[in-house]
């Protein structure tokens, strides 16, 4: 069906080590001792908290309902009490806090009623919505729900499952993908007839032989319409727009989705949590997390969410010099600011960071302008550029240079021979132009308040002007009704005027008292010369009040 | 705190500098064993004044001397340099050359990636404005024993009208302007003459070549640039050629003569001071190739890649702004 590949330019290859995590099948995590569930599981949505203090919960049970476009629903992992609704940190670079429902799992594990959806009797609204209850989202790290994305098909040709999973050391895909293929594939033929694709192309790069033989055996068990693609290894062929760029040719520019351009692209995770949730009616409370890097035991570990990451760690035993954790791969992750966050829907990876593995990069040096970001950046950009205008605060030209182009990927930073934190420049440069936005907006709502403020103002000086004006004529009239004189408006206005006028008189005369103060002193000859020239003002003034009408 | 991404490609501005060091090693063996031996000597002075020159200013500046001096980029420049300059240039002469390019074009514009012009070129230039007669006594391959040659650069007896001997370029064109000279004859009357172009220099050309090759193959420079200029020398050269081969030296002649080739690989591909995008590169390169030729035929100096070199690097930020590549998923978009 797939006649030939098609390239990215830029990518790098970073040593996978991939190995290390590999090898042994998905364990079964314990339940841990607490569970703190974030009700933030979806991009940019936060879900309305629907349980309390000292609540029982059954596993599956709705803990939050998704609100606003983008808002899906969170769960329960597993049975137990809620003892707690408060923020809790959440994995993100800053720490920030987001509210959570801590649960005390009763051990038990005991789920709610749940039924499988049968497709064919409902229509594809209900089963977006069967979706959405069942909280799934983009499990390669987004978090986009699947709902929405599935919702904007129309005319979509082609769905692509990525399973291309490029950062190093993350095997959590490659692991579902050898052990649960069919699941996974059986996700895709949902997924593929609810956005009404034509055919299905599994990405997977090429350095997963074992995901690949699997999926493929798979595959030729549900016949046409689905190929499942070795890619070639170069990171970030696991980006989106670069897979879909790989397999089908086609480029979707920053801000656009795959919808507009014919092509749809799933993660395998999310394939699979839809294969649950339509086959099992199971909503999304578990996932598939790498566990690797300085570590005992390194593998991959179906826990649930709202596992902490320090419970998680005792699966794998991190090392004695271990010195910080990332989560996530190492091109993207964010190093954990505390070991008291939880796995989310979007968490596939934590790696245990020691000096050995991880050394610190070397002093920064100036950059030589040698381009090799440029030759390495999958977006195309000119990253030196970017770090430039970005370091002189010229957010404009950095935007003209397309800055909200930048993935993020890191390949330019990881190439740089000057060391230098390319992309935390780039970070920096949005950051600030998020924020200079932001104040615009609330300047521009400022002034709108303002401006709407004098105008509230000056129509209620005009009503009482009028309001007024009607009393007097009002009051005229009954006066005219009784046969007094009414006093005429403009006898009332003269004294005003007389008082400007004399004013007005006044001013001109200590204008003209006033000479000028530099002329005293002065020898008969210059004297002469100035009184001449008075003179000749004089008569130069004469004759414009005379051409004055 | 440190960032994603977490892991590096062990590169360094140090191990770039070093390639092209080893990319100059062929072009040195060449040089010493064929031509003058005692380019060891100048290599090793403009080391020396490179790295006091640097030192110094970095010590002027209140910064750290370490970092700068390690990454081997005033190393780079001075061996650029002494590979410029004649060989029996005097030592003085060499380090003055030196340190033009590293205080002034360097530092005073702030350091290593900081100079809008390649400071190798700056210094040459300065150097065959200020002392014109130093700067054009090229020997002939064979033509001084080393003992003359220490003699000549340590600062001692100069004979110039002994060892005057110009360049083959230099030859080619105070030549031409004989009346009833052509190309063939002038060349066939000195016995300065290879194959193609000046006897033993000409062999340094394949040498800065196979240079080039490592570089590119280690991936320090793209092919844009040796391509865009080698290919515009050629062509330009060819045309004028072939319209009149009395007096118009072939491109071959042109590829192998002066700067070229050294120039193709090491100079026109100075990252700081030259074009970063694609086509930029290409356009840069090409018309620096056109400038040189210009000078190198009509001018009023032998060579023309030093000058060609700085003119372009004015032109750099006009350029680079006009030949912005498209942005992945920018593909309709028109081009700025």
């Amino acid at each position: 069906m797939i006649t030939r590949l098609f390239g990215f330019k830029g990518g790098v290859k970073p040593e996978s080590h991939k190995n290390e995590s590999s090898g042994p099948p998905i364990q079964k995590g314990p339940i841990p001792k607490r569970l703190v569930i974030p009700l933030r599981q979806s991009i940019r949505s936060t879900a309305r908290c629907l349980v309390q203090p000292g609540q029982k919960v059954l596993k599956g049970e709705h803990i939050g309902e998704g609100e606003g476009g983008l808002g899906t629903s969170v769960h329960a992992s597993t049975s137990g009490t809620v003892v707690e609704i408060a923020p809790y940190p959440m994995a993100h670079a800053s720490g920030m806090e987001t509210l959570s429902v801590v649960i005390e799992p009763d051990g038990e594990d005991r789920w709610i009623d749940h039924t499988p959806l049968d497709l064919r009797a409902v229509s594809r609204e209900e089963a977006l919505a069967w979706l959405r209850g069942c909280g799934i989202v983009g499990m390669g790290g987004a978090g986009f729900p699947t709902h929405v994305k599935i919702g904007g098909g129309q005319g979509i040709e082609t769905l692509v499952i990525n399973g291309a999973e490029c950062e190093p050391w993350i095997t959590c895909d490659d692991r579902l993908m050898r052990e649960r293929a069919a699941e996974v594939l059986s996700g895709a033929m949902i997924l593929r007839e609810l956005i009404g694709a034509k055919q299905v192309l599994v990405g997977i790069e090429d350095n997963k032989p074992e995901a690949i033989a699997a999926m493929q055996a798979a595959a030729s068990k549900l016949g046409d319409g689905i190929a499942v693609v070795p890619v070639p290894t170069l990171y970030p062929a696991g980006g989106e727009k670069q897979l879909i760029r790989v397999l089908t040719s086609v480029e979707i520019p920053q801000g656009k989705l795959g919808t507009d351009f014919g092509v749809q692209c799933f993660n395998v995770g999310t394939a699979h949590a839809v294969h649950r949730a339509i086959c099992f009616g199971e909503p999304l409370v578990s996932r598939v997390v790498t566990l690797t890097g300085n570590v005992a035991r390194p593998g991959n570990y179906e826990v649930l969410l709202g596992t902490q990451v320090a419970e998680l760690l005792q699966l794998a035993g991190p090392k004695a010099d271990t010195d910080r954790y990332i989560m996530g791969g190492p091109m993207m992750g964010t190093e954990l600011q505390s070991l008291s966050v939880p796995v989310t829907k979007g968490t596939n990876c934590v790696i245990s960071a020691s000096p050995a593995l991880f050394p610190p990069p070397p002093p920064e040096l100036p950059c030589i302008r040698c381009g090799a970001c440029a030759r390495a950046c999958p977006a195309e950009l000119q990253p030196f550029e970017l770090y430039w205008f970005s370091r002189a605060k010229n957010f404009g030209k950095a935007q003209e240079y397309h800055l909200f182009d930048c993935i993020e990927c890191g390949c330019c930073a990881f190439v740089c021979p000057s060391r230098i934190p390319l992309v935390d420049y780039y970070r920096f440069a949005k950051g600030e132009i998020w924020a200079r936005e932001r104040e615009r907006q609330a300047s521009d709502q400022a002034r709108e308040r303002f401006e709407f403020r004098n105008y509230r103002q000056e129509r209620e000086k005009e009503e009482k002007a009028a309001k007024l004006a009607a009393k007097a004529a009002e009051t005229r009239a009954k006066l005219a009704d009784t046969g007094e004189p009414a006093p005429a408006p403009a006898e009332a206005e003269d004294p005003k005027k007389a008082l400007i006028a004399a004013a007005l008189a006044r001013a001109k005369q200590q204008q003209a008292a006033v000479a000028p103060r530099n002329t005293e002193d002065l020898s008969a000859d210059v004297q002469a010369e100035i009184a001449d020239i008075d003179a000749r003002r004089e008569k130069l003034n004469q004759q414009d009040a005379d051409k004055a009408p | 705190m440190i960032n994603s991404p977490y892991i590096r490609k062990p590169a360094s501005v140090q191990g770039v500098m070093l390639a092209v060091l080893i990319a100059l090693v062929p072009a040195i063996v060449v040089y010493a064993s064929q031509i003058a031996a005692v380019v060891l000597v100048n290599l090793t002075i403009a080391t020396i004044a490179a790295l006091a020159g640097e030192a110094l200013v970095l010590k002027l500046r209140g910064r750290p001397l370490a970092p700068a001096l390690s990454d081997l980029s005033a190393v780079v420049t001075a061996w650029l340099l002494a590979l410029c300059f004649p060989p029996i240039l005097p030592w003085w002469a060499t380090a003055l050359g030196v340190l033009i390019a590293i205080v002034a074009v360097k530092h005073l514009y702030g350091g290593l990636g900081q100079n809008p012009f390649n400071p190798a070129m700056v210094a040459y230039c300065a150097m065959i404005v200020a002392f014109p007669a130093l700067m054009s006594q090229w020997p002939a391959a064979g033509q001084l024993d080393f003992a003359t040659q220490l003699g000549l650069v340590l600062g001692g007896a100069r004979e110039l009208d002994a060892i005057a001997s110009a360049t083959a370029l230099d030859t080619i064109k105070t030549g031409l302007r004989t009346a009833g000279a052509t190309v063939e004859s002038i060349m066939g009357q000195s016995e300065n003459f290879g194959l193609v172009s000046g006897r033993g220099w000409e062999w340094l050309a394949p040498a800065y070549a196979l240079g080039g090759m490592y570089l590119l193959a280690r991936g320090i420079i793209t092919w844009h640039m040796p391509a865009a200029f080698l290919g515009a020398l050629a062509a330009i050269s060819a045309a004028f050629w072939l319209v009149d081969p009395a007096h118009y030296a072939s491109p071959l002649f042109h590829l192998a003569s002066g700067g070229a080739m050294l120039g193709a690989f090491f100079i026109v591909t100075d990252p700081v001071s030259g074009a970063t995008t694609p086509r930029g590169k290409l356009i840069f390169a090409a018309c620096i190739a056109l400038v040189a030729y210009i000078i190198r035929s009509f001018g009023a100096f032998p060579e023309g890649v030093a000058f060609a070199v700085l003119l372009l690097n004015i032109c750099v930020p006009l350029i680079d702004m006009n030949t912005q590549p498209r942005v992945f998923g920018h593909r309709g978009d028109k081009a700025r």
